[in-house]
């Protein structure tokens, strides 16, 4: 074959080759880069997916400091910090801590050393929102000194849902920042769309802190909405199966339900009440109080008059 | 001891007209007027985190003033063979190194003035308090411990080779003794023999100075003082480690050959 026209053939075949290369890897460059533009955070490009390590020291660095330094270390035993109690207070999470929290996690002094060391660390157990180590309730409000850390381990891994509702528990109920509360929980929102939990915290500040009831009601049936389309193929009556795995999962439908259904009783509305309760009850782990409450709603619908006889 | 006090002048003067203190004291105000800048929920009152950052970038700027000062001390004199005619005056090998550990120990502590008084203001500027005394105690203590360190990088410098080889090692150690000193007998314990006995021998040998260091829990966090009985003994403590390193240095200096 001539040589000329190997060559010519070859220079073909190479430009075919790249150009199917370049078609087939495009779409996937392209992927990636809508998931950087997504990610928009400044750590999340710096330091890839370990910034989530970073984000976790940070929280429990928050702990530490609600603890004012009193905490454990990797050589001390911390079976009493297991759950940062941070987290734990906010009821957000389920604990997992064993032993009793006021016992020293430090133990008896191992040498003289170690008994002289400790009259120079945090050696009491203490919680800033009772005072910290000054014991001085006046001084609640030090539960600020948290927020930094918090702030820090959020803008570190966006995705930790828990970090906005931890955040947001003690800017509401703690410091009165409502609006800075508020804020948080959108901004959990635009990192995480239509979480149920965020959503159903958003619908807290407008019922507990606004008392807009209309939107706290809408904001509550858009959290029920998320939460059906989080797991669209499986039917909700194995979503409220009793199962330890899908604790969560039942916990947020029965604290929706139950706060829509309060939600109504508070607007008059008992009917749409009971359905609510009725809801509630499904994913209940004790439904006795529930059934009583309802039957009790019951009797006062019943008693109501009715549009007709009242005209 | 008017000799050895006129040395410690040379070695003060010595280290204003270097840059180091400059550079790092400025950048450590950068440092935390930065940070302090930051909006966090706009509550203006949070300073502990302030406090932790900057108390620990005083720790970090002190240790790297007190190691590379000291490390170069010695070994400067007999590079520039200042070291014989300073000798042939009437100044015997143990007031020389006594003379440079003052120097370099009473530069540290006009070091930490400046740097303490600056976190005072960064404190009081969002507390609006001044716990003056606790600033003392751990201002007294980080004193103390960088006396520990500068004696121990004197001696390092008698017997390493190099003022680059003797700092490295300096701050490895102290490095070392800060992070994990305190629990070498909870990691001992853990151990089989021999290995427990060398590390429960190293523990008891090295100079805590973690302790002052751990103090900044106290500080950062507004916990009460700490009793002055223990304060004293811990400076005691401290004392006892520097004058152990001095004679250690006078000894090995007394057979250190000047050229």
């Amino acid at each position: 074959m001539n040589p000329a026209r190997t060559l010519w053939l070859l220079l073909v075949v190479l430009f075919v080759f790249s150009f199917d290369l370049a078609a087939k890897l495009q779409p996937q460059f392209q992927s990636i880069e809508s998931t950087r533009r997504q990610s928009g955070n400044f750590f999340s490009l710096l330091l890839g997916d370990s910034s989530k390590i970073f984000a976790n020291s940070f929280f429990i660095k928050a702990d530490e400091y609600y603890h004012s330094g009193y905490y454990p270390t990797i050589f001390d035993n911390n079976s009493a910090f297991q759950t940062p109690h941070i987290a734990e207070d906010t009821g957000a999470v389920a604990s997992h801590n064993g032993g009793e929290e006021e016992t020293s996690f430090m133990g008896p002094p191992r040498d003289w050393i170690d008994a002289f060391g400790r009259n120079f660390i945090p050696n009491r157990h203490t919680h800033l929102d009772e005072g910290g180590p000054t014991d001085d309730l006046s001084e609640s409000s030090q539960v600020r000194e948290i927020l930094p850390w918090l702030k820090l381990s959020a803008e570190l891994d966006p995705e930790n849902i828990q970090t906005y509702l931890v955040t947001t528990f003690w800017l509401r109920t703690r410091l009165n920042k409502v609006s800075e509360a508020e804020q948080v929980l959108r901004e959990g929102l635009r990192n995480n769309p239509g979480n149920p939990q965020l959503f159903f915290e958003l619908g807290r500040i407008y019922d507990e802190n606004y008392h807009d009831i209309a939107r706290a009601r809408n904001i509550w049936e858009a959290a029920l909405r998320s939460w059906a389309r989080e797991e669209p193929d499986v039917p909700q009556s194995d979503r409220l199966k009793m199962t330890l795995e899908n604790f969560d999962d039942r916990f947020m439908f029965e604290q929706l339900q139950t706060s829509l259904a309060l939600l109504e009783e508070k607007s008059g509305n008992t009917a749409a009440a009971i359905a609510r309760w009725q809801q509630a009850i499904l994913a209940a782990p004790s439904t006795a109080d529930m059934q009583q409450h309802i039957e009790d709603l019951k009797h006062k619908l019943a008693e109501q008059p009715s549009p007709a006889s009242s005209k | 001891m008017r000799t050895i006090f006129a040395l410690a002048g040379v070695v003060i003067k010595e280290l204003y007209r270097r840059k180091d203190f400059y550079v790092l004291f400025i950048l450590t105000i950068v440092i935390c007027v930065i940070m302090a800048s930051v909006n966090i929920f706009n509550d203006n009152q949070i300073v502990r985190y302030l406090k932790e950052l900057c108390l620990l970038l005083i720790w970090i700027s002190s240790l790297v003033i007190a190691i590379t000062t000291t490390a170069r001390q010695i070994p400067a004199e007999r590079e520039q063979r200042t070291l014989l005619p300073l000798l042939a005056k009437p100044l015997t090998r143990t007031q020389l190194i006594l003379g440079k550990f003052l120097g370099c120990w009473l530069a540290c502590g006009l070091v930490l003035i400046c740097f303490y008084v600056f976190f005072g203001a960064l404190a009081a500027s969002r507390e609006h308090a001044w716990p003056l005394l606790s600033y003392f105690q751990a201002a007294i203590l980080h004193w103390m411990a960088l006396g520990v360190v500068i004696a121990m990088t004197l001696l390092g410098s008698l017997v390493f080779a190099a003022p680059s080889s003797n700092s490295t090692i300096c701050f490895v150690l102290v490095a070392t003794i800060l992070c994990v000193g305190r629990y070498l007998d909870a990691v001992a314990l853990t151990l089989g023999e021999p290995l427990r006995s060398v590390i429960y021998a190293f523990y008891y040998a090295i100079p805590h100075v973690e302790i002052p260091f751990e103090m900044r829990n106290l500080i950062v966090h507004d916990w009460p003082l700490i009793g002055w009985k223990f304060i004293g003994l811990d400076i005691l403590y401290l004392l006892a480690y520097m004058a152990i390193f001095l004679v250690a240095a006078c000894l090995v200096f007394r057979r250190k050959p000047v050229n």
